[in-house]
């Protein structure tokens, strides 16, 4: 074989993983463009202040993002104490044995689990079993044991980066145990485990499977709000708008505005996210 | 406070605490145990044989039919297509970014992918109606673009973040010495990577891909929005194809409770569960055996 290589290859070669990096980036390049662009025309202030009106033709989505975000609201005051209590539980205290090692073997299936599925086992536990009807508790709830797989790991990892020598310090100087991990680890881990809430919660606003069958609804008359009761949320406003509604054409202005303000909570919540780990970094440094 | 109450305090919240794991087992448990059941109750109405080899699914027919062979069918079709697309450019952009690209690059590209893997997959359906599907009907000559395709190629763009970082993190974690003992013996770059780094990465890539792959699995909203929906045999890519994510969503809002047609998308629920859960399995199987040689 020839020592010189072939400028062309080489070329070809490099250029191909340009070239696929290039594609992905050009998939993202359109699915911001296409939903700032278009929906950016439709948003104003009436547009997240007004209740939907006139079968959804017009007025805003109020409505729904109220209901999103009190959905969200339920989602972290289930899901954040248990999963933080159960990841402290992994950390702290369990012992290498089979008990534990199937409980992180059932969490890292739990995170695997369709999130439809998650919907059924909704649906049959608190709409059915435990009688809360179609309800924005029954859908937060949901939404809540599908987040928590994702928020006992990233505490976990948060408080694996505390060294120990400070649970030792605090131990030597007569702590229990319950008041080291109180008092000392969480608040030192507490940038990696608010950087995992965020997250997480940024993908259960955006779900949408897990709360078709538990709360959902196509529309309410006015602001809703009540626990017990069905609510519209974010994402299910936007796939009704963009399948079920019977005028789609003319609901593709709300439905485009809709899609917009969804991405930019994402957007936003990640961001948070992102300042989080920047800021307590640059405070430990 | 005083230390008998300080003791008890710390007795109550390791109990508290203990109990909140035990208690994510008994969610498994409970998601399996619900599969179960509902199975089981499906299985007296339906021979399992006539469930997993029938042809036709049409509950809601006068004399209803359970074969789940379309259903399977059409979520292996759309997942295998996904993979088709994103395993080749997740590959190429995890290379790009863990050997080619500058740090100034890299420090862009990563989060504009974290980016992409935030996006809501109904935000994603949404755009495969608006854009992907005229898109489709021009160049295929078809009256609408709902079809396996356009699932395809929204699950690929949603596997695809998945797939590169886990991609990228394995290619990173190969030793630097491998690459420098290639070089030394006179492998360019491209050769290099090819040969020794790929393969020295390869447990990590198929993890990545399995992780892809259940992802495509189990995604609904897309699946949902874009593929059509019709429960037939699906012969091709432009065939309108109806998931099992997206049977399970489209006829659990209208069945009645505790009919054989409710108790029968629990079943396809179970079997979906199985293959999620195997795509897992294999993926965690072969990241176990990269972190043994490599020890990351």
């Amino acid at each position: 074989m020839q020592f010189k290589t072939n400028r062309l290859s080489s070329v070809i070669e490099w250029g191909s993983l340009l070239l696929s990096t290039a594609i992905v980036c050009f998939f993202i390049a359109v699915i911001i463009w296409e939903i700032f662009s278009k929906g950016f025309s439709v948003l104003s202030w009436e547009f997240t202040t007004m209740v939907p009106k006139e079968g959804m033709t017009s007025g805003g989505i109020l409505t729904p993002i109220i209901g999103t975000v009190l959905l969200t609201l339920i989602t972290s005051a289930f899901a954040v104490p248990f999963g933080i209590c159960c990841a402290i539980y992994l950390n702290e205290y369990a012992e290498n044995t089979w008990v534990t090692r199937t409980i992180r073997a059932a969490i890292r299936n739990l995170s695997g689990v369709p999130s439809i599925i998650y919907g059924l086992f909704g649906l049959a536990l608190f709409v059915q079993a435990l009688n809360f009807g179609t309800s924005l508790l029954a859908a937060g709830l949901t939404l809540g044991l599908l987040s928590l797989p994702y928020i006992i790991t990233t505490t976990e990892e948060a408080l694996k980066r505390i060294p120990n020598s400070t649970r030792e310090a605090a131990l030597a100087v007569g702590a229990t145990k319950f008041e080291t991990i109180k008092d000392v680890v969480i608040p030192s881990a507490m940038s990696g485990i608010l950087t995992g809430i965020v997250l997480t919660l940024s993908r259960a606003a955006g779900e949408t499977a897990p709360i078709l069958f538990t709360g959902a609804a196509f529309y309410i008359n006015g602001s809703s709000g009540y626990v017990n009761q069905e609510f519209m949320a974010l994402p299910y406003h936007l796939y009704m708008l963009s399948t079920q509604h019977q005028s789609i054409d003319q609901v593709r202005p709300i439905a485009y505005g809709t899609a917009l303000v969804l991405v930019i909570v994402v957007f936003l919540l990640n961001l948070t996210a992102f300042y989080i780990r920047y800021k307590y970094r640059k405070d430990e440094n | 406070m005083n230390y008998k109450s300080r003791i008890t305090l710390d007795i109550v919240f390791k109990v508290v605490f203990k109990a909140t794991g035990y208690l994510v087992l008994a969610l498994l448990g409970g998601i399996f145990a619900m599969l179960i059941y509902n199975s089981i109750s499906f299985f007296l109405d339906v021979k399992p044989f006539d469930f997993f080899t029938g042809m036709e699914w049409a509950p809601t027919a006068k004399n209803p039919k359970y074969g789940m062979l379309p259903l399977i069918l059409s979520t292996t079709l759309v997942t295998f297509g996904a993979m088709l697309i994103a395993i080749p450019l997740g590959i190429g952009t995890a290379s790009y970014i863990a050997i080619y690209a500058k740090p100034r690059v890299k420090n862009i590209l990563k989060p504009t992918i974290e980016m992409l893997a935030a996006i809501p997959s109904v935000v994603i359906g949404f755009l495969g109606i608006v854009v992907l599907s005229p898109g489709i009907a021009d160049l295929a000559d078809l009256p609408n673009g709902l079809n396996a395709l356009n699932g395809a190629i929204l699950l690929a763009v949603m596997a695809l973040p998945t797939i590169i970082t886990v991609a990228e993190d394995a290619i990173h974690a190969v030793p630097n010495a491998y690459k420098e003992a290639s070089y030394g013996v006179g492998a360019n770059r491209w050769q290099t990577l090819r040969k020794v780094i790929i393969p020295a990465a390869a447990p990590g890539v198929i993890t990545a891909i399995m992780l892809g792959v259940g992802r495509a699995i189990g995604e609904t909203m897309t699946v949902l929005m874009v593929t059509g929906n019709a429960a037939l045999m699906p012969t091709g890519m432009f065939d309108s194809v109806k998931t099992m994510t997206a049977t399970i969503a489209i006829e659990m809002g209208e069945v009645p409770y505790q009919t054989t047609h409710y108790y029968a998308l629990y079943a396809i629920a179970t079997v979906l569960f199985f293959m999620t859960l195997f795509a897992n399995i294999v993926g965690e199987f072969f990241i176990n055996r990269f972190r043994k040689y490599h020890a990351v």
